[in-house]
């Protein structure tokens, strides 16, 4: 999978606010954050700011709406970190 | 939006309204005051016999005064035509001391972050002596609408 690394580090984020650990486990491109994690909107907004932390970068208030799946999530990311 | 203009924003009324006095408030933080009506229904069953303030009300102070006044506070200086409301998210509270009928708090808190519309801050109570009553972490939800 190209993208494991980014997956495992956001793995490591979610998994403190992950609801569903079943969800958790499995977690993939496709997996949602409310949908499947059960992370409530408050603590989405953890999971933003310590993606922020994680990766260095401002994510803004369009691309945080965006940021509802793991794929999505990845594609802000990348494209946040292109920019540096 | 000044003190006053809060004051009248928070959609409490009695027996519900546990903030009296906003003391201070800025984009850092909130500082303000209530006494415990001694009349509250609450005390007749909290405990038999033996009034003592509830833990969850002394969250709820804390909340209206250092989260709810803070977020309105907040989101009026973004969004100057709508009036703020904040549904609570979260809250970690240590209880160290007793609070009866009629006793004077005041709660303070400081933000630790507001992004993406979520209030994150310390707060904590003291009483009339000065001393901590509660302390702890809650966060709050800024939004437009009350009901969802």
């Amino acid at each position: 999978m190209p993208n494991e690394n980014l997956i495992n580090r956001l793995k490591a984020i979610v998994s403190t606010y992950a609801q569903n650990k079943e969800a958790l486990n499995s977690i993939n491109e496709e997996t949602d954050f409310i949908n499947d994690l059960k992370i409530n909107s408050a603590n989405l907004v953890d999971v933003i700011l310590d993606v922020e932390e994680e990766f260095d970068i401002v994510i803004d208030n369009d691309a945080m709406e965006k940021m509802l799946t793991v794929k999505a999530s990845i594609a802000v990311i990348e494209a946040k970190l292109s920019e540096k | 939006m000044n003190k006053q203009e809060i004051l009248e924003a928070l959609p409490y009324s009695y027996p519900f309204l546990f903030v009296d006095e906003l003391v201070e408030i800025d984009e850092n933080g909130a500082y303000g005051t209530y006494t415990f009506n001694p009349e509250l229904e609450i005390y007749k069953g909290h405990f038999k016999d033996k009034p003592v303030t509830p833990g969850v009300i002394l969250i709820e102070t804390m909340a209206q005064i250092g989260l709810v006044c803070l977020g309105i506070y907040l989101l009026g200086n973004v969004e100057e035509q709508e009036t703020g409301h904040v549904v609570l998210t979260s809250a970690a509270i240590d209880f160290l001391k007793p609070v009866f009928p009629g006793e004077k708090v005041t709660v303070v808190s400081k933000k630790v972050y507001f992004r993406f519309k979520k209030l994150h801050c310390t707060v904590s109570m003291t009483n009339a002596a000065g001393e901590t009553v509660c302390n702890g972490k809650l966060s709050g939800m800024v939004t437009l609408k009350l009901n969802g």
